[in-house]
């Protein structure tokens, strides 16, 4: 039988599972996502970076993992090159698995990345707890090998899964400026869709002097704040009128640069099913959704205004600027994982490239 | 917003295989929300035992056929100005495309809610169909029809091998075969060319999965998908069939959401407003996928996705047809959020059909692409293991989950490659004989993910049994066992030698032994979110995958719990979700908490709006004792659900717990043969005479003493051998002989059978063994027709007042003796005023909701004051002083069942029932027949009288007489005929039998449609006659040409229709009458 391993909370809770991924002790920030299909995108999320991820649904591992095919340079199947969070907490792992596109298990998986996954966990009143209580730290511990709490939102995550250096891709017309704060690769594969190139830059790249159509800031782990480089370099993007979209960091970055604020919410929103509206609008959309800090949309300065609400918490789902053409969303466009419902967006951010090419 | 006022609801009348109680659900939620609305609705459903035609959920409630002629009636005297067609199934979307199209509903000025009718029309049609997919580039199956081999193997240049082949126009799918090369092409083709000048070449998608996506849109353009399934068998055995698991297990997340993007694409081009239901074809290959079928309404899928996400799909449904964009509705289980969002689910569910295939002569039990299930389950874990065992054991077939079961399958690998019935209970035995999940997924197609999880069920039953003994199973593997849905009768089977205890033993050993370990279930709820938002929700299921409850229990005796009936089955229907509703609503006014457990998805009473807590989980003595343990009751309700609770009686009494009501020991005196007969012989009770005999020689001597006809019942079913009437000893040793079924462990009861004896039927009520209140109803058939099938009429309009006095006395006598508080229900025979009691059930009984409903007097109502300890008054009034009829009519699915036999007997073969009312017994007769069906025939046409025995010849003349004079044309066969015209009535043709080569023949006259009406009555003789009479039924059935069985029935019938008429049918709301 598997090895035993405990899962310790901040508070004190312990909860008693079985491994099936790699045998170390490790700590970070739980959080639970409600979504219950994608564990191969999520896990590999770069915004994840530090967490110790804990689905709701109880059933992982059923379809195995995918290979590691590349096409474009960009990797087929993940969203990044490894396995981003700490750890992976489950109820019920099925060490079978089956699909025609898996090549491994996700145990297998995660020993290659040498990130522990524990089951036989009741993740409902994990996730109640963490709900009730806000996210904790938390930590999986094997026999003695007892370590530390740690918080990852203390330290610049963004650094860490950046791109070290600059890449290409694509040739098409329009010249996209992708700023890597830990960059979902579904983001390239939406973008590369239409007529663009793509020049991806590490998070705290001084782009003010590049030649750019449209200019991209992807989503990212931890705290916003952390990144003053990257808020500085888009508050000076901001003073031209060049095209900027960002998506979940990337929009709290803009809204930082902006002059708002962000907070960090109780439990954050992490899941597929997540109803964002148009302001003023029966327009409703569901999204992709994995943050755990917002912008405080009354700090937004006189010309900016939301672009979308959550329909359940009101939190803000996006900004836009009043007469430029920049936005930003809090939820994900790209999906993988999750509902497609707002790919459009990108066409609308080249829309804007085109635009404002003309004149 | 809608502008209108009143809305007219269309229901889906009798249930019948393939359109179940999930539409009583569905018409309730959307009754609701127009309600809450504060607008007037009107509700069309002649279907007596349903919720929704109860008192207060509709404005204004018709028991009326749901046919066009029908409802624009209702529509002149009610002037709707709104009409909803999505909540009665195809019924009720079949009559609204028709009002639509006659200009019915535009001639009154009537706006269709929710989805417009030509959307509904583009769907249903085939080629619009796919030529709307393909302008949206979405795929469908390739499907060609050919007129030669030439151009056969023309198209599967195109298509691609392999195929599937049918022949055009033939029924049951003569002359279609699957092939993979030219060479099986042009046998089969060849073949399908007999039967037909065209054939059909598709595409074949054999050993695809098969998924589906229940989708919603508002008027906003506002798309969610709710829910998605996946069924566990491949595509080909149609879903009503399948096992289904949602959300699915084996679709990447690329898949799901590919799949849900062209649901949401599709939704919008056909403009859907409200909900449907979209299947798909996955290729288990790639990513490849064809779009199967769209559902512009609710249906059976769209009933269970919402009992598995917790999401009130009906009601959301009849919302957005209001006008409201989904962002303007709540969701009803956090009241918090909104009903705009995408339920996360944080468990799974399965699906699995209830068969009840051993009922029907003749009929294959394979499974396929046409749906013979007659209901079904639903049972939820946090492992696929525990919730697929829950839900063997909750469809009541005597399996006690994955493992453990007798049933017997001659040839594993026959039966796994062309599956039936058995087909689980087949693989386990396939484990067991060292198959691998390899070799079984070749075999069957179900995906290996699904197999391997069985496997795993399979091997800890081998670990189990490896320990030896109880004591000796460690710890972990115990808790294993209970986390993968093991029961505490599966693991005492398994652990405890067969010789040391009974099987009632052993669980209570083990479950004894388990509790003392500390390994106890826990209480998890439905929140529709996953747990991310804070839910006050009462939807409840228990699991051993946890370690923590979701919810605190009162424990302060105010709990009273309510046992449902599962699932529907022959004998088994909405009668009880309708009884057990009423319980707990009258539950609730006393001031008590209403905990309902039952697992039919199917049901209101599994809505948690309906109940305070809803256990939706198992009726076995282990999990209710469970639930007992966490609630401390006030005590259990056991007489509201049927069969299933009443058998849990005497093992819930014998573990402590509170039966209210009637005892325990009163319902076993009850049910249990040779108790009740020793009690009616003390009380001078009459009954036909009977015995249990375990070899031929006393069933000789038996028969030589009560004289043939005798009802014989065997106690082990081999397919075809069960319960029947014979009426000659060669019958009998048929019977019983070559089945070998009479044996000292097995043995048979015989019962005399009174022919030509009336059957009546007493509902009653009492407290404390004086009766409260009573109805005495009358079969229109002699005995020797099930009373599940019969024509029921109440109050009884032809016994004798000495019956009726009998009747009452004898009844009184039961109710004391047997000291009953609650409700009840006995059967006699009247013969000559000679009163014998058949048959005493001390629970309510599957008449209850029609007698409660034609009195306007809740019978369930008033048993559970009496069951919760109140005082009651008698109820008044007498039934001299009703001045209607009722009629309830059984509906027969026979068209789905191919090569049944439609015949009647004593065992029951119905799938529904309803009622209608009316100011004398013909005219509710005559509603209550049309509404199942039998439609008035036209007198362009013929009716076909093909009459049996000499009896029912006599009993049909005066009949076939008023045909005669009011102008119909009557066709016979020769005996018939011969009998007609010797008593002076005019047959329009002799028609030859089906086995005859002279012409006309009746099978031509059928086919050709110059028939409008069979009157086949079955003679038992030889076999030759029981063959043309089998023919012809059937030919009736497969040419929907209304079948009437019964001489007695099809006098009262005629009689109807040719005194009354349906014109002179009142159009009169219940409460017009009642």
């Amino acid at each position: 039988m598997e090895k035993e391993a405990i899962l310790i909370l901040e508070d004190g809770t312990r909860y008693k599972g079985r491994s099936f991924g790699y045998e170390k002790s490790v700590s970070g920030e739980l959080v639970f996502y409600t979504a219950m299909t994608g564990y191969p995108e999520s896990l590999s999320d770069p915004s994840y970076k530090g967490q110790i991820l804990v689905p709701t649904f109880p059933l992982i591992g059923n379809y195995g993992v995918p290979g590691d095919e590349t096409v474009n340079g960009i990797s087929k199947f993940y969203e990044s090159d490894r396995i981003q969070c700490s750890a992976l907490v489950i109820a019920q792992y099925s060490a079978e698995y089956s699909h025609w596109d898996s090549a491994k298990s996700l145990g297998e998986w995660l020993k290659k990345w040498e990130v522990p996954g524990i089951y036989g966990i009741d993740t409902r009143a994990l996730t109640k707890r963490l709900r009730e209580k806000g996210a904790m730290l938390g930590k999986i511990v094997f026999g003695d090998e007892d370590i530390p709490f740690y918080d990852p939102n203390k330290d610049n995550l963004v650094a860490q899964v950046s791109c070290p250096e600059i890449k290409h891709y694509g040739n098409g017309k329009y010249k996209v400026l992708m700023v890597d704060c830990g960059m979902k690769n579904n983001i390239l594969r939406c973008l590369l869709d239409y007529n663009v190139q793509i020049k991806r830059v590490p998070w705290n790249y001084d782009f003010s002097g590049e030649d750019y159509d449209g200019l991209f800031i992807s989503n990212g782990p931890g705290d916003p704040a952390m990144c003053t480089e990257t808020i500085a370099n888009i508050r000076k993007a901001l003073q031209q009128d060049k095209p900027i979209m960002g998506i979940c960091l990337g929009n709290q970055l803009l809204a930082l640069a902006a002059g708002a604020k962000t907070y960090k919410l109780k439990y954050g929103h992490r899941g597929h099913n997540q109803t964002v509206r148009i302001p003023g609008t029966h327009k409703c959309f569901v999204t992709s959704q994995n943050h755990g800090f917002a912008i405080d949309d009354s700090t937004l300065p006189a010309d900016w205004e939301r672009m979308f609400e959550n329909l359940n918490d009101g939190t803000n789902e996006g900004i836009k600027h009043k007469s430029k053409p920049f936005f930003s969303t809090q939820f994900h466009p790209e999906a993988s994982s999750g509902p497609t419902d707002t790919g459009n967006l990108f066409g609308m951010f080249v829309e804007n490239m085109i635009e404002h090419s003309k004149k | 917003m809608e502008d209108v006022k009143r809305v007219l609801v269309l229901g889906s009348g009798a249930l019948k295989i393939g359109q179940s109680g999930e539409f009583d659900y569905s018409g309730s939620q959307a009754l609701k929300a127009l309600r809450e609305d504060g607008k007037f609705t009107i509700l069309i459903n002649p279907n007596v035992a349903t919720v929704q035609t109860s008192e207060g959920v509709a404005d204004a409630i018709y028991y009326l056929p749901i046919t066009p002629a029908f409802v624009e009636k209702v529509i002149q005297k009610e002037k709707p100005d709104g009409i909803m067609l999505a909540f009665g199934g195809q019924t009720a979307l079949n009559c609204g495309v028709e009002l639509y199209k006659s200009g019915i509903l535009e001639k009154y000025g009537i706006k269709v809610l929710g989805t417009p009718v030509q959307a509904i029309i583009n769907t249903e049609d085939r080629e619009l169909f796919a030529d709307m997919m393909h302008s949206i580039n979405v795929k469908t199956p390739r499907s060609e029809a050919v007129n030669n081999m030439d151009e056969a193997l023309k198209v599967v240049k195109e298509i691609g091998y392999p195929v599937i082949v049918r022949a055009a126009y033939t029924l049951g799918g003569l002359g279609s075969g699957f092939c993979s090369n030219d060479e099986e092409l042009k046998k089969v083709a060849a073949s399908a060319f007999s039967y037909s000048p065209q054939i059909l070449v598709e595409e074949s998608l054999k050993g695809w999965k098969e998924i589906e996506y229940e989708v919603v849109r508002d008027r906003y353009d506002n798309c969610i998908t709710v829910c998605n399934m996946e069924n566990f068998d491949p595509l080909g055995i149609h879903t009503g069939e399948s096992v289904v698991v949602a959300p699915s297990q084996t679709l990447s997340d690329h898949e799901y959401h590919k799949l849900r993007r062209i649901a949401i694409d599709i939704i919008r081009h056909v403009g859907i407003v409200g909900e449907c239901n979209v299947q798909y074809a996955l290729d288990p290959n790639s990513d490849d996928y064809r779009v199967i079928e769209v559902n512009a309404r609710l249906s059976r899928s769209s009933a269970l996705a919402s009992k598995a996400t917790g999401y009130p799909l009906a009601f959301v449904a009849a919302k957005l047809g209001l006008g409201y964009g989904l962002d303007e509705i709540p969701n009803s289980v956090t009241k918090v959020t909104s009903a705009c969002f995408e339920p996360a689910l944080d468990y799974v569910v399965c699906k699995i059909p209830r068969w009840d295939l051993g009922k029907f002569e003749g009929v294959s039990r394979l499974i396929g692409s046409s749906m013979k299930s007659v209901g079904e389950i639903m049972s939820i874990g946090r492992t696929f293991e525990e919730a697929i065992q829950k839900g063997m054991r909750m469809i009541g077939q005597g399996l006690h989950g994955f493992v453990c079961n007798n049933v017997h399958v001659p040839d594993i690998e026959a039966e796994l490659v062309n599956p039936t019935d058995r087909r689980l209970p087949a693989i386990e035995l396939a484990f067991t004989q060292g198959y691998t999940v390899d070799k079984l997924h070749e075999l069957t197609r179900i995906d290996k993910w699904f197999l391997c999880r069985l496997a795993n069920i399979h091997n800890i039953k081998e670990q189990l049994a490896g320990a030896g003994s109880l004591e000796k199973v460690s710890e972990d593997l115990l808790r294993e066992a209970k986390c993968m849905g093991f029961s505490d009768y599966q693991i005492g089977k398994i652990c405890i030698a067969a010789d040391k205890m009974n099987p009632h033993e052993k669980q209570a050993a083990v479950r004894k032994y388990r509790k003392g370990l500390g390994i106890l279930p826990v209480v998890k709820q439905i929140d529709t979110l996953a747990g991310e938002y804070p839910a006050f929700t009462n939807y409840l299921y228990i699991t051993y995958n946890g370690t923590e409850n979701d919810v605190q229990f009162e424990q302060d005796g105010n709990s009273v719990i309510v046992l449902g009936s599962g699932a529907y089955r022959i004998g088994s229907s909405v009668e009880f979700d309708w009884c057990g509703v009423a319980a707990v609503k009258k539950i609730q006014e006393m001031g008590y908490r209403a905990v309902m457990i039952n697992y039919n998805p199917e049901t209101v009473s599994t809505d948690y709006d309906t109940c305070d807590r809803l256990f939706f989980d198992e009726l076995t003595l282990e999990r209710v004792l469970d639930i007992c343990d966490m609630e401390a009751p006030k005590g259990v309700i056991v007489s509201t659900g049927g069969q299933i609770p009443n058998n849990l009686a005497l093992l819930l009494d014998h573990e402590g717990i509170n039966i209210l009501g009637t005892s325990a020991k009163s319902i076993d005196m009850a049910e249990d043969r040779q108790k009740f007969s020793e009690m009616c012989d003390s009380l001078g009770i009459d009954q036909p005479r009977w015995k249990e005999l375990t070899s031929m020689d006393d069933i000789w001597s038996f028969v030589d003493e009560v004289g043939l006809p005798v009802l014989i019942r065997p106690s082990y079913v081999l397919s075809g051998a069960a319960m029947r009437v014979v009426s000659d000893r060669a019958e009998l040793e048929t019977a019983l002989n070559n089945a070998a079924v009479v044996s000292q462990e097995h043995p048979v009861v015989v019962t005399e059978f009174l022919q030509r004896a009336k059957e009546v039927e007493i509902d009653a009520v009492a407290q404390n063994g004086v009766i409260k209140c009573y109805a005495i109803s009358e079969h229109i058939e002699f005995a020797g027709v099930h009373s599940g099938d019969a024509t029921v009429v109440f109050p009884a309009q032809k016994l004798y007042y000495e019956t009726i006095r009998q009747i009452k006395k004898i009844s009184k006598k039961i109710a004391g003796a047997l000291n009953i508080s609650g409700p009840f229900n006995i059967q006699f025979l009247a013969k000559e005023n000679s009163i014998k009691v058949i048959e005493c059930n001390l629970r309510a009984s599957r008449s209850f909701p029609f007698v409660s409903k034609i009195t306007k007097f809740n019978f369930i109502g008033m048993a559970t004051e009496i069951m919760l300890g109140r005082e009651v008054e008698p109820f008044g009034k007498t039934f001299a002083d009703i001045d209607y009829v009722g009629v309830k009519c059984s509906q027969f699915s026979f068209a789905r069942l191919l090569k049944a036999d439609p015949i009647l007997g004593v065992d029951m073969a119905s799938t529904g029932e309803v009622a209608c009312i009316g100011d004398n017994y013909h005219e509710a007769l005559l509603k209550s027949m049309i509404s199942v069906g039998t439609r008035v025939p036209s007198k362009e046409k013929g009716i076909l009288l093909s009459s049996g025995p000499t009896k029912s010849k006599i009993d049909l003349l005066d009949a076939a007489r008023i045909l005669d004079d009011y102008g119909y044309k009557i066709y016979a066969t020769s005996g018939t005929a011969r009998f007609l015209e010797e008593n002076g009535v005019k047959v329009q043709e002799v028609l030859h039998w089906p086995d005859s080569d002279e012409k006309p023949n009746v099978i031509d006259y059928m086919r050709g449609g110059k028939i409008d009406l069979a009157i086949n009555i079955p003679k038992n003789n030889t076999a030759r006659e029981l063959q043309n009479g089998y023919q012809i039924r059937r030919t009736a059935v497969d040419f929907n040409i209304p079948l009437i069985t019964n001489a007695r029935q099809a006098s009262a019938f005629i009689y109807a229709f040719c005194k009354i008429g349906v014109d002179g049918l009142a159009i009169k709301r219940i409460d017009e009458y009642v």
